[in-house]
């Protein structure tokens, strides 16, 4: 079964990634069928599992006290671009290209 | 033309008020220096991990409690992912699947008429409440094409508390808003001061004919006052009217209310239905609440919270202290809503009740009508309130003991407003308010006032 061209535009979309040539999407469509599998287990009135460790694994709840930040210089070493002491974005999201635009394989399906 | 029916929804997210944020050691605090209340995980640096602050999931619980709901004792933390700068994950930690709190209610009253004669109470449904991140802030630089963001508010706790779409107009989504704004003080769970951003109120608005299915619904966002929450209601149900009553359509979009202009504009940056991709956070398992028969033997105090050990220590809620004042000094209920809803006026009006023989349905004209009005005209706080409770007090009794007229007391007390430091008694003998008891001393006044005015005397005896 194959995954259609809006499927892929929508997740390039959504995740910023760029399947890029056929391999890409082959490999994609490889990792629908090897996660389909899980479709072969028969899950009727079984919960959802959230960790192995069941209810052994127990959330940590941490005391209300100030113990971080103050780290300024640090968090903006990483930055390219700064202003004073803000990180600097673009302006807006700057929206994916629409399909006919790019120069992407998928132009051809 | 048949009536329209107008529908309105809001989604309220308040700022959980903690020294800390949700999932990190760093500080809440509202104006510090950019960025410097961020810590490795509100950066999003790699490597770092989410630890729940158990202040916020008392907040949640006291706040879910205070508005009758199911608290869930097994609730879980999803992934919501979007792009935008200040959201540096990439996506927000928040309740999609199995929120702390749903299923709850809440009253709140208003004024009938415009008269603001008689209150009538109603009911907003609450679906529910969920604890979520906050995201960073983001100035927009447009001459300089650039954005520049601000992490300090990046992983604050929020409560999100969604209600029903039960309400029809403005004035009902302001006073339920209003009314959460009071209880959310009032548990301290949130500060919920609109101004500074720790109430955000966003309003789905849809119109339909009765007996018609719910036509298409708008979101209308940045909403800064409850005012403007009204405002901007009504104008968004008025435009929905026009446009289908010209025989348009309306698209669900997103909408911005613009205060200056009092209106609604389509919001640029909000392409169609978003696909919010949702995944149960990996890195935080279920949170489990208890109560007093599930409370486990023997773990350790700091990781239990007992759900009827908050129970049994929530404050008196709004409702509850209006009540108690109407019954315990006999003031009518539409006085028990104006004491409440000025910060520290409920707290004013029984002070000055303790020092006063006054009867407290007598001294509530005072403290609404005169002192409130001189507050309002100059837009003072009770706290800054150059009458103290003492000197009204003081004053009341001067009036009970019939050593003043009524008119003499509302002279002094103008006096007393300039806060020159008298004492009602010195204002008193300053200007000579005293009322005369003496018969001979009045009939020798009326007297000297019947003989200086001969003529006016001579026409009034003739009729």
């Amino acid at each position: 079964q194959k995954v259609s061209v809006e499927v892929l535009e929508h997740l390039e979309h959504l995740a910023l990634v760029d399947f890029r040539d056929a391999e890409g999407v082959e490999r994609l469509q490889k990792a629908i069928q090897f996660a389909d599998q899980l479709h072969e287990v028969n899950t009727d009135g079984v919960e959802p599992m959230d960790s192995v460790l069941e209810d052994r694994w127990c959330l940590y709840l941490r005391e209300d006290d100030v113990t971080e930040g103050n780290c300024t210089r640090e968090l903006l070493e990483n930055a390219r671009e700064k202003v004073e002491e803000y990180f600097v974005a673009p302006p807006g999201n700057i929206p994916l290209p629409k399909l006919e635009e790019r120069e992407t394989f998928l132009q051809g399906s | 033309l048949a009536p329209w029916v107008p529908v309105v929804g809001l989604e309220i997210h308040a700022q959980i008020s903690s020294n800390s944020k949700l999932f990190s050691g760093s500080q809440v605090q509202f104006a510090a220096p950019p960025n410097s209340l961020v810590s490795f995980f509100d950066a999003s640096l790699p490597g770092t991990l989410p630890v729940l602050n158990r202040r916020c999931v008392e907040a949640a619980v006291m706040t879910g409690l205070a508005l009758n709901c199911s608290i869930n004792k097994k609730s879980l933390f999803d992934r919501k992912h979007y792009f935008y700068a200040d959201l540096p994950a990439g996506y927000q930690i928040t309740q999609q699947r199995v929120p702390i709190a749903v299923n709850g209610s809440l009253s709140y009253s208003l004024y009938i008429d415009n008269k603001m004669s008689q209150m009538v109470t109603k009911t907003v449904r609450i679906k529910q409440i969920q604890l979520e991140q906050d995201s960073g802030k983001s100035l927009h630089d447009d001459t300089r094409s650039q954005t520049l963001v601000d992490l300090n508010r990046a992983g604050v706790g929020l409560m999100e508390v969604v209600m029903e779409p039960d309400m029809c107009c403005g004035e009902e989504a302001a006073a339920a808003v209003r009314e959460l704004q009071l209880i959310l003080q009032t548990l301290g769970s949130s500060q919920a001061v609109m101004a500074e951003g720790q109430l955000r109120v966003d309003a789905n608005v849809s119109v339909h004919h009765p007996g018609e299915p719910y036509g298409v619904r708008t979101e209308v966002k940045n909403i800064n006052s409850i005012r403007f929450l009204a405002k901007a209601i009504d104008y968004e149900i008025q435009r929905q009217i026009e446009e289908l009553e010209n025989g348009g359509t309306i698209l669900n979009e997103t909408r911005a209310f613009d205060s200056k202009l009092g209106c609604t504009v389509p919001m640029r940056d909000k392409e169609g239905k978003q696909d919010y991709r949702f995944m149960p956070e990996p890195n935080l398992p279920p949170l489990i609440l208890y109560d007093a028969k599930s409370l486990p033997a023997n773990m350790n105090h700091q990781q239990v919270i007992n759900i009827d050990w908050i129970h049994e220590r929530l404050p008196d809620l709004p409702s509850v202290k209006r009540k108690k004042l109407v019954e315990q000094y006999g003031i009518l209920p539409e006085h028990s809503f104006t004491l409440l809803n000025e910060d520290g006026l409920a707290e004013f009006f029984e002070s000055v009740v303790k020092q006063t023989q006054m009867k407290p349905k007598k001294v509530i004209g005072w403290i609404l009508k005169d002192l409130l009005s001189y507050l309002k005209q100059h837009s003072l706080t009770v706290k800054e309130s150059p009458v103290s409770s003492f000197l009204l007090a003081d004053l009341l009794n001067l009036l009970e003991k019939k050593e003043i007229s009524s008119t003499a007391a509302k002279q002094v007390l103008a006096e007393l407003w300039k806060g020159e430091g008298k004492t009602p008694l010195e204002i008193v003998k300053e200007q000579k308010l005293e009322l005369l008891q003496d018969q001979k001393e009045l009939e020798q006044i009326c007297e000297a006032v019947i003989d200086g005015h001969e003529n006016e005397v001579i026409l009034m005896v003739l009729g």
